[in-house]
């Protein structure tokens, strides 16, 4: 294999034919190719970290129109760096009547919980972690295990804002759960498969973005909500939780939720472009698997961009606001695409692919007009009732009951 | 012993070790914690078995599932969650006697059925065992029947919340 063409897949192969020539047994050779593969990914996903604060920082900056770090390094590149050298030194501190175990497990089961990601997502053709039958499945069930990371936390620290901290955060990412499941079986009806290889190899025509753009916009929201970021990042409302379910960690301990937080924005992004942006595929992928990844790269960064431009642009949702547009619009919405799509799926299965995707981008394209339209239709209802109890009473009300004034 | 062997001896070690922590632990926060590894520990034996798609399951479910326990055994029960008095019933002879009977009578049970002299049957590589996992779900001949059953219960449970939740006169006011 050619070195310039696939230096990952170059290495490894090479890695692997000199464990064989050492003479271990061959099961042995594959355990030890997998420790060193789960060791190199895993390091080299979090110093990637230092990387994406300074970006997210750099962007941010700009977004406010300001320089951003530029005082370390060219273009302020240390600047993560310093700042990583600094919480190392700080000093740890455990509160007062907290549970020793859950309270220093959490913050390793969040990082954990973002690196376990990393080991199905095929980076090129030959560079993947393991094609699991039941990928998609797998991220998802990981997400619960970064729940749990954040239950312990909250309920560890003995604090009673880090533990409203930790139920609202957690009711959020269940609720999202929900569409986020949904919309990511769209692709699964797609492709026919589970395994995410799989489903980057059934983009090799055509983008799952392009046939199905409705589940490519839900799962875009659930995923925001699902890494908190804002407007959905009223789990670390500074003005009502002083800070989340992190406020009583210092020093690295807080410093792993941080990576945790960055690495999972990223991963979320990677995922994206590799259930809908086609992963690893683009000209001369195949042949030149090395492109493949600067391909899924470029794409991550594109959704990267979009999550950071969230991020540094929209205000923070109000709680009831959320769960309506979770439980309201996001979920009907994501049930009736799945009907509609595999009513078309079944209509359109003896044609050829150009008019299957036609009609798969017309009934999204539909579906969000109509969910679109039924949205303006509550509003304008919502507020001439609105109108007519200020008019009509003449009383003043002072009620705290939500959802009416907007 | 091989590899295989090792990993299910440990992970049943660590699913029984847990699963007597759930019933013993004094707080109750604890207990839940243990029950997530207890379930951990049955999703690795699913592994072992090359039933990827159930040891995935078990995790999203158990342990998504788990979280909110925890929510509610946090809200609904005394602030500290740590109870201070005895852990054995008053009836616990009874109790136990029960217990090993019932543990008798599966164990009998169990003893008689063939499945554990049976060789296991090496999948061939390119065997996708969800695909027929789906069609057996769907097809007549397979369980569609208990499939569509259990899904009107579980509907019928989500609509059920969802009456009883529901605030009528908040509502017709707007």
């Amino acid at each position: 294999m050619d070195f310039l063409r696939d230096p990952i897949g170059f290495v490894i192969q090479w890695y692997v034919g000199w464990l064989g020539e050492l003479g271990l047994p061959s099961s042995w050779v594959d355990v030890m190719a997998k420790l060193t593969g789960a060791l190199v990914l895993a390091t080299g996903a979090m110093l990637f970290v230092v990387f994406l604060i300074w970006y997210e920082r750099k962007l941010i900056g700009r977004i406010q129109d300001r320089f951003g770090p530029n005082r370390v390094g060219p273009w302020g590149l240390l600047q993560p760096v310093a700042d990583m050298l600094k919480i190392f030194t700080k000093e740890y501190i455990t509160p007062i009547g907290a549970d020793k175990i859950t309270y220093n497990l959490a913050p390793i089961l969040a990082v954990a919980a973002v690196l376990l990601l990393w080991s199905v997502l095929p980076l090129s053709v030959t560079v993947v972690g393991s094609d699991l039958n039941v990928g998609l499945l797998f991220l998802i069930a990981i997400g619960g295990l970064g729940e749990m990371s954040y239950i312990l936390a909250g309920w560890g620290s003995n604090n009673k804002y880090a533990l409203l901290g930790a139920f609202r955060l957690v009711a959020q990412l269940i609720s999202y759960e929900v569409p986020l499941v949904l919309s990511a079986l769209i692709p699964v009806m797609l492709a026919g498969t589970l395994s995410v290889t799989g489903i980057v190899q059934a983009q090799q025509g055509v983008w799952f973005i392009v046939a199905a753009p409705a589940a490519a916009l839900i799962f875009f929201i659930a995923s925001i909500a699902e890494i908190g970021r804002s407007p959905f990042d009223l789990i670390e409302a500074e003005s009502e939780l002083v800070a989340g379910y992190n406020i009583e960690y210092s020093g690295l301990k807080f410093g792993m939720f941080f990576v945790a937080e960055f690495l999972h924005a990223f991963t979320v992004s990677l995922i994206f472009a590799t259930v809908f942006l086609g992963g690893w595929q683009g000209p001369g992928a195949e042949e030149i698997p090395v492109l493949g990844f600067v391909y899924l790269m470029v794409k991550t960064f594109v959704v990267y961009f979009v999550t950071v431009l969230f991020r540094g642009t929209l205000p923070r949702f109000r709680i009831d606001q959320m769960m309506n547009l979770n439980w309201k619009v996001l979920t009907p919405l994501s049930l009736a695409l799945i009907i509609a799509m595999a009513i078309v799926g079944g209509v359109t299965r003896e044609l050829p692919v150009f008019w299957q995707v036609i009609g798969f981008l017309l009934v999204n394209l539909l579906l969000l007009w109509a969910a679109d339209h039924l949205m303006r239709l509550a509003q304008r209802r919502k507020t001439k009732i609105n109108l007519a109890m200020q008019t009509g009473s003449g009383v003043l009300t002072t009620s705290t009951k939500h959802g009416t004034g907007e | 012993m091989n590899g295989l062997q090792l990993v299910f001896l440990l992970a049943a070690l660590v699913s029984l070790f847990s699963a007597v922590m759930v019933v013993s632990a004094r707080r109750m926060m604890h207990a839940a914690l243990w029950l997530v590894l207890t379930l951990m520990g049955v999703a690795v034996i699913f592994v072992t078995l090359q039933s990827s798609f159930f040891a995935v399951v078990q995790v999203l479910v158990y342990v998504g599932a788990i979280a909110i326990l925890i929510i509610f055994s946090v809200m609904l029960t005394r602030r500290v969650m740590e109870d201070q008095g005895d852990q054995v019933l008053p009836g616990w002879r009874a109790a136990a006697l029960v217990a090993v009977l019932l543990f008798a009578v599966i164990v009998g049970f169990l003893a008689l059925w063939q499945g554990f002299s049976a060789m296991l049957v090496e999948l061939p590589s390119d065997a996708d065992n969800l695909l027929e996992l789906g069609k057996a779900l769907v097809s007549p001949q397979g369980y569609v029947l208990p499939f569509e059953l259990a899904s009107v219960l579980l509907v019928a449970a989500l609509i059920g919340a969802i009456t009883i939740a529901v605030d009528l006169k908040e509502d017709q006011r707007g």
